[in-house]
């Protein structure tokens, strides 16, 4: 009941700051503020109650009941450690997001923050949903409400970016829902059950074939809203004409859709198919990440090149879930995170820098840490995390990565490691054209005021906390990564694609030679 | 005193803290008692705990500190934890003790500046990141240090922001090193994926039980790790950042560029030796490094007219002397001429700054001149230095590091390496009075506008003993034999594989030593002290060549620079909107086409009716 609460508290509280914009323009901000609060208070308590989660293959808190029976449609939520995180990022950065606008947006405030709390139904929706369909429902709802969002809030060229990113995520998602269906009618088929729950169609057993073209629907729907090159030419429009709070949940939660449907849908529905697609991923995740690097080093504007480095590490999303184990799943969560925190503020700290000088033209800026050293400082530490310093949060990401990926494909990895230096190139050209250097235009600017810092703090402190303290993250998706990789069930010849040596069955399993980071160390050794 | 280790640590970072969130609060006056304060309680635990250290030994010369479990996921699970031992306590001793004696020298040398507050808070990130990297116990809390020690780098080389030029060194410095990071963290993957753990010591203990010496994968994690180590340590082929990153304020040279940051390559190797003794080729390859870079930076230091770009080619070449003792073996050697060389180099470094900041911001040397009597305590301190650097026998300290070195690669039978040992010492004192004299010699060129005051000498004068004086405790078999500091530091290392020679060998190659350095002092004396120098000389074209340090940086502007600036400018607009504007392009091009046959014409419809029936029949009858 508590996740339906959840929602409904979203839902409601979206619809009565539309209507409560009547009285003034306070309450709509007011009102999303407190919904927000209430849902990350309730996702800490849930927290605080289940560090751990609760085992492998058991939910923290689960509702069920019919929705459409004939059509074997149920409602049907579930909360695991994984959601959970998600979860707290999505309250979070949703408090956030709605702090950081509660000056810059001045038109249409009620319906703003309509949008914003469907938005993050939406999302919530997608994080818990264990039905298919209703998975599919969510996914719909997260994306008419940043539509109108981008579209009416956007910059000057809003029109076209809704558009473009309402066409991506949109045609993708339809072909998602056509393997759905395909999914349901081969499950109903076999078994006589017409059903879209997640957990009935787990066990399915498709021709090979087919389940490669039903995984190629899901993947396009994956893929895009990843988004993994050459998929992702609606992002660095949207991100760049959305307002802040909305490039902030673009970056920062949307794209986590995406790389969560990888780990809940895609490898434990279709393993065997995964595990052949893998090198494909890889290829992709490599080429995104440098890709995105080089674009990100290409802009001028300041925004833009925020959006491409979003491109770039979503490529390590895609390396780290295609290397099958432990270390690296764990580290995809975790970029999960520390890339929605860190993106999330540079997003913030451009819209701030917009606010004050209304361009985002880095030819124009130019040694302003002189005026603005706290934001200078600020932006220094999420600069770093992208570039992935030690101490952030995103260094433990990407190093789990990486590590994880090596012990399965190493040249793959050597390459993506290289990414690091191309992380370095772009990132500090940032600093450079921003703070640093000769000033182009002498601005006459605030440094950041209590309200800006009250926002921008805490996601230092978070990234910081990641960086240090990773592991209460680790042990609440423990139990969901353990079973992810246990139900894939891959049992397939490392040789076949490329893995180093041996062979690797799930855990528990006994297996010839124990992959490292599931089996015994000292089997290794000898 | 050993439990509070940790506070060695602590201090620097709270200082950061301190100095980050509330420095805008306190007055320039509390900024400098945070910022010294913090790194001087370190220098003092740290004495503390070494006197503590030495008189109860812990067994086998370690004392491990945990703090806490950074994370544990898979199998991998490295701490947040201290390993002390003789290696470790030699950097933080250097560290701590030098680095207070530069902050304390910052204070009047950064007194007027702007960012008064955010060079104490940076350079104390330094020092707790420097610590953090050589107390870590396993590679990954290693790796953060050194990448820490990176960014701060980064940002005090970039501390003069303004001027574009040193944000281009800064950045410079950065992805230069980052190139070696990534070779590192390569090694870093490896070695999990073949021992399961980041652990130092488990590391150097299981590693030659699992691998047999000489075999492939021992050789490629070294070469890794050897990629990190010349990043850092500013040694061929990714030596080019460091004179560039001169551009930083002078007590960020001292301290980052010469005694501490700069070593951490050395620091890399000394830590995991066994894999360079597992893989000789490797081991060989540190030594030739070292060898080539001595020798090739000796020879750009000579043709420098920046008195920092000088300190900064010599640094590489001393450094370089580090590498040929580690690829011999000669362990306590390489972290003997490292202390040594943290005490003069840093010392050279100081005066330096003394000296610019009293002639108003002038780097070249050819304009300075008839210093000598008019800043005494500069000139002397830094003649001892030099004397030092330039290995003067017998009475430097410079002397019997560098001594012991040529010594250990001639006695180990590697000539070569030991010729270009001496050639380089040959240079290096040629180099070093070369600059003594111009400098300070001759007809004075810029008045100074004043003396610097205490907090500049009083740090000077504490160098200046070391240079002179830290020698004595580690004198030659010839010279009374003193080995305390390598009795102490050889506890974790094997001894250095050397052959016994006879004591009158060892005296000749000693007097071969010290006829090279007189001889490089005459020779300079003869060119740059007799006839004094005029102004700034011109260059041919030889001397362009080492000038501009052997022309690395134009071969990798063309071979990198320039291709990935070109990679940025085309394709600028991402030519995948292309595809996907050429799909929009296309649906309007067919609905604009189909919307023509939409033509409300009675006779148009009824073509379409009439051949579209036609068509169909066809197909029905004939297929």
């Amino acid at each position: 009941m508590i996740l339906v609460s959840l929602i409904l508290l979203l839902i409601g509280s979206g619809l009565l700051a539309w209507w409560s914009a009547k009285i003034n323009n306070w309450w709509p901000r007011v009102i999303s503020l407190a919904a927000t609060t209430i849902m990350l208070s309730v996702m800490m308590v849930l927290w605080y109650q289940f560090p751990e989660g609760k085992g492998v293959n058991q939910w923290i808190v689960s509702y069920d009941r019919a929705w459409i029976p004939n059509f074997g449609i149920s409602f049907s939520l579930a909360l695991d450690g994984l959601s959970l995180i998600m979860l707290l990022l999505t309250a979070f950065l949703g408090m956030i997001s709605i702090l950081a606008s509660w000056t810059g947006v001045t038109k249409k405030v009620g319906f703003f923050h309509f949008n914003i709390m469907f938005i993050l139904a939406g999302i919530t929706g997608v994080f818990l949903a264990m039905d298919m369909f209703l998975f599919y429902f969510f996914w719909e709802v997260m994306l008419i409400p940043m539509y109108f969002l981008i579209a009416i809030w956007g910059h000057e060229k809003r029109i076209f970016a809704a558009y473009k990113f309402f066409i991506f995520t949109q045609a993708s998602g339809l072909l998602m829902f056509l393997s759905i269906l395909g999914l349901y009618f081969v499950h109903g088929d076999q078994t006589g059950i017409y059903t879209f729950n997640y957990q009935e169609l787990l066990g399915t057993t498709i021709d090979p074939t087919l389940a490669f073209w039903l995984m190629m629907g899901f993947l396009a729907a994956f893929l895009v809203k990843l988004p993994a090159v050459p998929f992702h030419n609606w992002l660095p429009d949207a991100h760049t004409q959305a307002p802040t709070a909305g490039s902030v949940i673009l970056a920062g939660l949307l794209l986590k859709t995406g790389a969560y449907g990888l780990i809940r849908f895609v490898l434990p529905l279709f393993p065997e198919q995964s595990v052949a697609f893998a090198p494909v991923a890889m290829t992709l995740g490599v080429i995104s990440i440098f890709y995105g690097a080089k674009l990100a080093f290409s802009q001028t504007d300041i925004k833009r090149l925020v959006a491409y480095t979003s491109v770039s590490h979503m490529g390590f999303i895609l390396l780290g879930v295609y290397a099958f184990n432990e270390l690296a799943l764990q580290g995809v969560i975790i970029q999960m995170v520390a890339h929605g925190i860190s993106t999330g503020a540079l997003f913030i700290m451009v819209g701030t820098l917009y606010e004050r000088i209304h361009t985002r033209d880095m030819q124009e800026m130019g040694g302003l840490w002189q005026q603005i050293p706290r934001m200078g400082a600020i932006s220094l530490v999420f600069v770093m995390a992208s570039l992935g310093l030690p101490g952030l949060g995103n260094f433990i990401a990407e190093i789990l990565i990486l590590t994880g990926s090596f012990v399965a494909f190493p040249v793959y990895t050597i390459i993506a490691a290289l990414g690091l230096v191309a992380a370095t190139i772009y990132a500090l050209r940032m600093m450079q054209k921003v703070f640093y250097g000769k000033e182009q235009k002498m601005w006459k600017i605030s440094d950041l005021e209590v309200r800006e810092l009250v926002v921008l703090l805490p996601l230092v402190a978070v990234i910081v906390w990641l960086g240090l303290f990773p592991q209460p993250v680790f042990n609440a998706t423990k139990a969901t990564v353990d079973y992810v990789i246990g139900q894939s069930q891959i049992e397939i010849e490392m040789e076949e694609v490329g893995l180093l040596q041996g062979k690797y069955k799930a855990p528990g399993e006994q297996s010839e030679i124990p992959l490292l980071i599931l089996g015994d160390q000292k089997s290794i050794l000898d | 005193m050993k439990e509070l280790l940790w506070i060695v640590v602590a201090m620097p970072f709270l200082g950061f803290l301190i100095l980050t969130l509330i420095g805008g609060l306190l007055s320039r006056f509390w900024k400098a008692v945070v910022g010294v304060g913090s790194v001087v309680l370190s220098a003092i635990f740290t004495i503390l705990i070494g006197i503590d250290f030495l008189s109860n030994p812990a067994e086998g010369g370690v004392y491990q500190q945990q703090l806490w479990q950074w994370f544990d996921v898979g199998g991998l699970s490295p701490e947040i934890a201290l390993h002390l031992d003789p290696l470790s306590f030699v950097f933080i001793f250097v560290i701590t003790f030098v680095g207070a004696l530069i902050h304390i020298y910052s204070v009047e040398f950064m007194w007027k500046e702007e960012g008064f507050g955010r060079f104490f808070s940076f350079m104390n990130l330094f020092i707790g990141s420097m610590l953090t990297l050589v107390l870590a116990d396993n590679l990954l809390l290693l790796y953060l240090g050194w990448e820490g020690v990176g960014l701060c780098s980064y940002l005090l080389i970039g501390f003069w922001y303004k001027d574009p030029e040193n944000g281009y060194a800064a950045r410079k410095a950065f992805i230069v090193t980052r190139i070696g990071d990534v070779a590192m963290a390569i090694a870093l993957f490896l070695l999990f994926l073949h021992f399961g753990t980041w652990n130092i010591s488990t590391l150097l203990g299981t590693a030659p039980e699992q691998w047999a010496v000489g075999s492939g994968l021992a050789l490629t994690t070294a070469l890794l790790l050897l990629g990190g180590a010349v990043g850092k340590s500013a040694q061929l082929p990714l030596q080019t950042w460091l004179p560039d990153a001169m551009a930083g304020p002078s007590p960020v040279s001292a301290l980052i560029h010469a005694a501490t940051m700069v070593t951490a390559g050395v620091y890399l190797i000394a830590r995991l030796y066994e894999f360079f003794i597992l893989s000789p080729i490797a081991q060989y390859t540190v030594a030739g490094i070292g060898a080539v870079t001595l020798l090739m930076a000796g020879f750009s230091a000579l043709k420098q007219h920046d008195i920092k770009r000088v300190l900064a080619y010599s640094t590489i070449s001393q450094i370089g002397y580090m590498f040929l003792a580690l690829g011999i073996g000669a362990w306590s050697a390489a972290i003997f001429h490292f202390m040594i060389h943290a005490f003069f180099k840093a010392l050279l470094f100081l005066g330096a700054g003394a000296l610019i900041t009293v002639l108003d911001h002038e780097h070249n040397m050819f304009k300075m001149g008839g210093l000598y009597k008019k800043l005494p305590i500069v000139f002397w301190t830094f003649l001892i230095s030099s004397a030092s650097l330039a290995a003067l026998p017998l009475i430097t300290a410079g002397f019997y590091s560098k001594d012991k070195i040529l010594w250990l690669a001639y006695s180990n039978g590697d000539l070569l390496l030991w010729a270009a040992g001496l050639i380089g010492a040959f240079i290096t004192a040629i180099y070093t009075f070369r600059m003594v004299f111009i400098t300070f010699f001759g007809e004075t060129k810029t008045e100074p506008t004043g003396r610097p005051g205490k907090f500049i000498t009083i740090p000077l004068v504490i160098l200046g003993v070391l240079s002179f004086g830290a020698g004595y405790i580690e004198l030659p078999a010839t010279m009374g034999k003193v080995t305390l500091f390598s009795d102490f530091v050889n506890q974790i290392f094997p001894l250095s594989p050397h052959k016994e020679a006879s004591f009158g060998t060892e005296l000749l190659i000693q007097g071969i030593t010290a006829v090279m350095s007189l001889g490089g002092i005459w020779l300079a004396y003869v060119w740059y002290f007799k006839k004094s120098a005029e102004a700034t000389p011109t260059l041919n074209r030889w001397e362009q060549f080492l000038y501009f340090g052997w022309g690395f940086d134009w071969f990798y502007d063309t071979l990198f620079v320039r291709p990935v600036v070109w990679l940025s400018r085309i394709n600028k607009d991402d030519f995948f909107d292309s595809i996907y504007d050429g799909i929009g392009s296309i649906t309007r091009y067919l609905h604009s086409t189909l919307s023509l046959t939409q033509n409300g014409k009675l006779r148009s419809y009824v073509t379409s009716v009439v051949v579209g029936t036609i068509i169909v029949i066809t197909i029905i009858l004939y297929l």
